[in-house]
């Protein structure tokens, strides 16, 4: 056997920093089948996973991936899958699964450019809506947003202790300019990572309803095959997980999966802020684009010009509130992201009436520059 | 910069900032070249360093770029966008990327691969492809150019290089590549000592 943490200083790629993340988040499943630019993940896990006890597949698609990720979750073993833009789409619907069956999961997509096959080694943030609205029905979902290699690393173990703690899947939203970006990884010794495990049922075996809620909404979970009364449905479905096709039951179930978020943002919910202080324009971005971000903020300082930056480390849920207090007090917003307007639309949506958003993105291929952060802060001011 | 006592302002700290970018087809390991050299200033020299790779959909044969940062600051636009040092593999890298080079900035070129002829400024050139041929293996031309790197611009310390490269190739190759690595640094201190030289005879003739 290896060590799963591999502790020490590294000079290592986003992808491979993910991967390193999940083992020492404990995760000993990966289902996978691999697509530029997330294949480092697979291949990482691929080599690694045998040797600390965990199980590699590759699955005949995205579709039987995300399956074999659920599947392996509701078993009681910590899973994850990457994939991009083409697979993400095909995942889907069995993601929609996981949220239904409150499986813990984590799913990363290192994002290229698309409409459909698009750039396939080309860095974009297009996917940022469709992680939200992607699977049908109504829900919530967690997302996080690397920036870096070493960010990676962490947020993958904080996507599985979210994951963990709310019993569902949660997304990684990276890109290929981080996936395939070499840094430097400092990966602490195993004992000073926080790892969260999944709250599992106490009590009589026969007595267990799978989908009873306990502490935050969410429900203690058993794993299949231990004994414990364990059934499992897509549809709509009671605490005992038996079907109930009453319009009580769906305003229930989809009621307590939601409020398991909702009513924690508190807790889930994560930013950074830089220089934001006395900041006249907030420079709001995520992933990637924060390095934009951060370039054309110090730029702008050195201009004379007060900006500062809101970097969302949990994109989703969006952080309404605090963008709301800061448009209180600011003279506008510059959302930067590789797209043509998605995380844009919340900033303007809970920046409404009180301060002006722009937006500065394109199509994808390759970063935002710190140029183009600068013109529209200076519009703003 | 030495006797400067004062603390350096953040426009001259961002001088201590190199960027590189090195140029092939895919296939001629040029990522594996800058990652040694990122990973040599990383966990060898202790500073900063990013490396972003580039390049097509295809698995071979398309062009290719590797840009390295490397910087005494936490670097945060990882992209290059006026290199201090060119090392081009590929006659298209060369007309690619020549234009943004910047004027005091190092051009170093594989000789087999990329024609001297139009250049209009100064470069240091080395037959990386036909050292390797002889050394046994023309697959490490890269890192025959990795030497010849460290040697000319001093970017890395020959140490972190080296060691970095027994780190990074396949196990088995250690021995040949670590003589490719020294082939290309001592073909770089031979043309750095040839200027010298010339230098020193042409000042001596002025005196």
């Amino acid at each position: 056997m290896e060590p799963a943490v591999l502790t020490g200083e590294h000079y290592m790629t986003g992808d491979e920093a993910c991967a390193e993340g999940a083992l020492a988040a404990g995760c000993r499943f990966f289902g996978g089948y691999p697509i530029t630019p997330a294949t480092e993940i697979a291949e990482t896990m691929a080599a690694r996973l045998p040797k600390v006890g965990g199980t590699f597949i590759q699955m005949e698609d995205e579709i039987a991936a995300m399956a074999a990720v659920v599947g392996a979750s509701c078993g009681g073993v910590k899973s994850m899958t990457a994939t991009s833009g083409p697979g993400f789409s095909l995942m889907m619907e069995n993601l929609g699964l996981g949220i239904c069956l409150e499986t813990p999961c984590v799913v990363v997509n290192v994002q290229r450019a698309g409409p459909s096959t698009g750039l396939p080694t080309m860095a974009a943030q297009g996917d940022m809506m469709q992680a939200r609205w992607g699977s049908h029905g109504h829900y919530e979902i967690i997302a996080l947003s690397p920036s870096s290699a070493q960010e990676a690393f962490y947020q993958t173990i904080l996507a599985f202790n979210l994951a963990e703690k709310y019993r569902t899947p949660v997304l990684i939203m990276t890109d290929e300019v981080v996936g395939h970006m070499s840094e430097r990884v400092v990966i602490p010794e195993a004992k000073a990572i926080k790892i969260v495990e999944r709250t599992r049922p106490r009590g009589r075996k026969d007595r267990y309803n799978p989908f009873e809620p306990g502490e935050f909404g969410v429900p203690p979970m058993a794993s299949a095959g231990e004994g414990y009364n364990v059934h499992m449905t897509g549809l709509t479905h009671d605490e005992r997980g038996y079907p109930d096709m009453s319009v009580e039951c769906q305003e229930q179930m989809v009621n307590r999966l939601v409020g398991k978020i909702r009513n924690n943002l508190d807790d889930i919910i994560r930013t950074e802020s830089h220089r934001l202080e006395d900041a006249e324009v907030v420079v709001v971005s995520y992933g990637v684009s924060t390095r934009t971000a951060y370039a054309a903020v110090e730029e702008a300082r050195e201009l004379g010009i007060k900006a500062g930056m809101l970097k969302l480390v949990t994109v989703w849920p969006f952080p309404e509130r605090q963008i709301r207090e800061l448009a209180g007090r600011v003279k506008g917003f510059v959302t930067v992201e590789i797209n043509l307007g998605q995380i844009h639309l919340e900033v303007s949506r809970c920046a409404a009436g009180l301060a002006p958003a722009l937006l500065v993105g394109h199509c994808g291929g390759t970063l935002i520059s710190p140029e183009a952060v600068i013109e529209a802060v200076r519009r703003i001011v | 910069m030495k006797g400067i006592v004062h603390p350096m302002t953040d426009n001259q700290k961002k001088l201590v900032a190199k960027e590189i970018i090195i140029t092939g087809f895919g296939g001629q390991g040029i990522v594996l070249a800058g990652k040694i050299l990122g990973q040599a200033a990383s966990l060898g020299d202790h500073l900063e360093s990013t490396l972003i790779q580039s390049y097509g959909p295809e698995s071979r044969g398309g062009a290719c770029s590797a840009q390295v940062i490397i910087s005494s600051e936490t670097i945060h636009y990882p992209y290059v966008r006026k290199p201090d040092i060119l090392a081009c593999m590929s006659q298209g890298g060369l007309d690619k990327f020549v234009g943004v080079l910047e004027d005091d900035g190092f051009l170093l070129i594989d000789q087999d691969l990329v024609s001297p002829a139009g250049i209009s400024r100064d470069y240091y050139a080395i037959p990386s492809t036909r050292l390797a041929e002889e050394l046994g293996r023309k697959m490490m031309a890269n890192i025959i150019m990795i030497g010849f790197i460290t040697a000319v611009t001093g970017v890395v310390t020959m140490e972190s290089a080296r060691d970095t490269v027994e780190k990074s190739v396949p196990k088995g190759t250690e021995k040949m590549n670590l003589a490719a690595f020294q082939k290309g640094y001592e073909y770089g201190l031979a043309v750095l000592k040839g200027r010298r030289k010339k230098a020193e005879e042409k000042a001596g003739k002025v005196a």
